[in-house]
């Protein structure tokens, strides 16, 4: 599947998910999650990312803490995606999506929103804003935490 | 006449050439975290690489009592900067590792448990971190003087917090986040008065004003070359003499003792040696010397009424952008401290790089930002002597555009 995408939709999508994400929140019992603090070394950024995982499904996923607009909007469209997804799949989307934002070969059919950043490369300096979610549910599901 | 112009030409990183990576000529406004060096500089810190290399303290031939000289003349010209005696300067790597040989050369051989030491709730990390260490290994309590609605430490708030137990205050002269110039004299004067020392960071000062310890009578103060057009790596601890004798050395080893035996009895040298073990950052050191002449020929009161006319320009203009707040408008430095309404302050320093201007997003330490900020976060622009009127132009004319801050992603 071929998306044909313009950039005031692009804009629309990282606006709507930084204004108003739907996955912004702290879970009431947190013990029930798997989870990772993300501190950009390089930036303000400071998340807290909350996995719940049953059976290698992941039945949810959310985020907490300050977030500019790139990082807020980049986790928000990922915990959307990874949600209901096995392990592998989310695996894969985050491959892809980390292969665009390198500027290597990747596969669009799977990263539906977050096409949105594929301008990233241009402003070298937001590369950490629009991984640094990336990064961390990778941590959480490949147990590295 | 300030011919800036004309200092420009001084300067490698100011010749046109410089872009961000979309070929946007740049506009270095982030000065307070560091500054551009002139040729001068660059050329004295290549001159001990080309035409002197050899260790110090190697007195035996001719080139390492060149290097030696050398040395003592940097120390001397940087003494005389502050208006301080040559053997009261310790050379460090900078403001950071001179504010920690204080807190354990000092702090922690003299502080007791229930001890105070007094600090701002506007500090940088450098002046609250080996605080926060020394009253772990001691038991000292550390308070902090209030700001006053501005976000000021002034001296009648200091008055409000000392008390007898407090063996140490230390503040910055002008603080790194909103600007304030503090008045250290009268501080030094409440410290004594209850027996305390007075530590002042000069860090975000010394590049922009005159100083003069001696007027000030602070018992320390720290400085770093690369805010102040000097080689990144090298700074000062200044002390009076009394207490460098007193204090212990934070680095022992080669070049800072006279002699020592397998029993462990050392005899250090005097300060300011005593505190200089290891080979130091010597091409820096020749390179801080040129800085100091560099700033002292241009006046330092030239420099800081330059800084002050930019400033006040840029914030009469500010004042009458609506989409603009500005957090610290009374400040006596060139530092402005203010986010576009309804954008993250990284997103806008962002947008702004996209421009070619460069200036620092930033967190602040919890109270600062609740208390008086209220806000997480903020952008920061900071000038330095060789900004002009024509660049503050620019960074209004893209800041009226900054709640765009998209375009950045995708210009």
């Amino acid at each position: 599947m071929h998306i044909s995408i313009d950039t005031n939709m692009m804009r629309e999508i990282i606006m709507d998910h930084y204004s108003s994400p739907l996955h912004k929140l702290t879970p009431k019992n947190e013990d029930e999650y798997k989870t990772i603090v993300m501190d950009s070394d390089s930036c303000i950024d400071n998340i807290k990312i909350f996995i719940k995982e049953e059976n290698g499904i992941i039945k949810e996923a959310c985020f907490d803490g300050v977030a500019c607009a790139i990082s807020t909007a980049s986790t928000d469209i990922l915990c959307d995606l990874i949600t209901g997804k096995t392990i592998d799949q989310a695996n894969y989307i985050i491959e892809q999506y980390e292969n665009m934002i390198y500027e290597k070969e990747y596969d669009e059919s799977v990263l539906e929103e977050l096409v949105a950043f594929m301008n990233t490369h241009k402003q070298a300096s937001r590369i950490k804003c629009a991984t640094i979610g990336f990064t961390g549910v990778s941590s959480i599901i490949n147990g590295k935490k | 006449m300030f011919d800036v112009l004309k200092i420009r030409k001084d300067f490698p990183m100011l010749d046109g050439t410089k872009t961000n990576f979309n070929g946007k000529p740049l506009i270095y406004f982030d000065n307070a975290a560091t500054t551009f060096k002139p040729y001068c500089v660059i050329d004295e810190c290549n001159k001990y690489y080309l035409e002197e290399n050899a260790n110090s303290h190697r007195g035996d031939y001719d080139l390492a009592f060149k290097v030696d000289k050398n040395v003592d003349n940097v120390r001397e010209k940087v003494a005389n900067f502050i208006r301080a005696k040559k053997q009261e300067v310790v050379f460090t790597s900078g403001c950071s590792m001179a504010m920690n040989l204080i807190a354990y050369g000092y702090g922690f051989k003299y502080l007791k448990a229930g001890d105070e030491i007094i600090l701002t709730e506007a500090e940088h990390a450098s002046n609250v971190l080996p605080w926060f260490k020394i009253s772990e290994l001691t038991g000292a309590i550390i308070k902090y003087i209030e700001l006053d609605e501005d976000g000021r430490a002034t001296p009648e708030n200091l008055r409000k917090a000392i008390t007898k137990n407090t063996k140490v205050v230390s503040i910055a002269q002008i603080t790194n986040v909103l600007g304030y110039k503090i008045d250290i004299k009268e501080m030094s004067k409440i410290a004594h008065e209850f027996g305390a020392i007075l530590i002042c960071d000069a860090a975000q000062s010394c590049p922009h004003m005159k100083i003069d310890v001696k007027d000030l009578d602070c018992d320390f103060l720290t400085m770093s070359a690369h805010k102040m057009c000097g080689p990144t790596g090298i700074g000062i601890m200044y002390g009076k003499f009394n207490l460098l004798e007193k204090m212990d050395p934070f680095l022992t080893g080669g070049g800072d003792n006279a002699r020592f035996d397998m029993c462990g009895n050392v005899a250090f040298l005097v300060p300011p040696a005593k505190f200089e073990a290891g080979t130091m950052n010597l091409s820096a050191i020749y390179g801080f010397g040129a800085a100091v002449d560099y700033l002292t020929n241009l006046g330092m009161d030239n420099i800081e009424k330059y800084e002050m006319e930019l400033r006040n320009y840029a914030i009469s203009k500010l004042k009458t952008m609506q989409n603009v707040i500005i957090y610290n408008e009374n400040a006596d430095s060139g530092i402005i401290t203010f986010n576009v309404k309804d954008v993250f302050a990284q997103d806008e320093a962002s947008y702004l790089n996209s421009k070619g201007i460069c200036v620092r997003s930033g967190e602040h330490c919890a109270k600062l930002l609740k208390d008086r900020l209220k806000t997480m976060a903020t952008v920061r622009a900071s000038f330095y002597f060789y900004n002009t009127f024509e660049e503050v132009d620019a960074f209004i004319e893209a800041l009226k555009n900054g709640g765009n801050f998209l375009d950045a992603y995708f210009d």
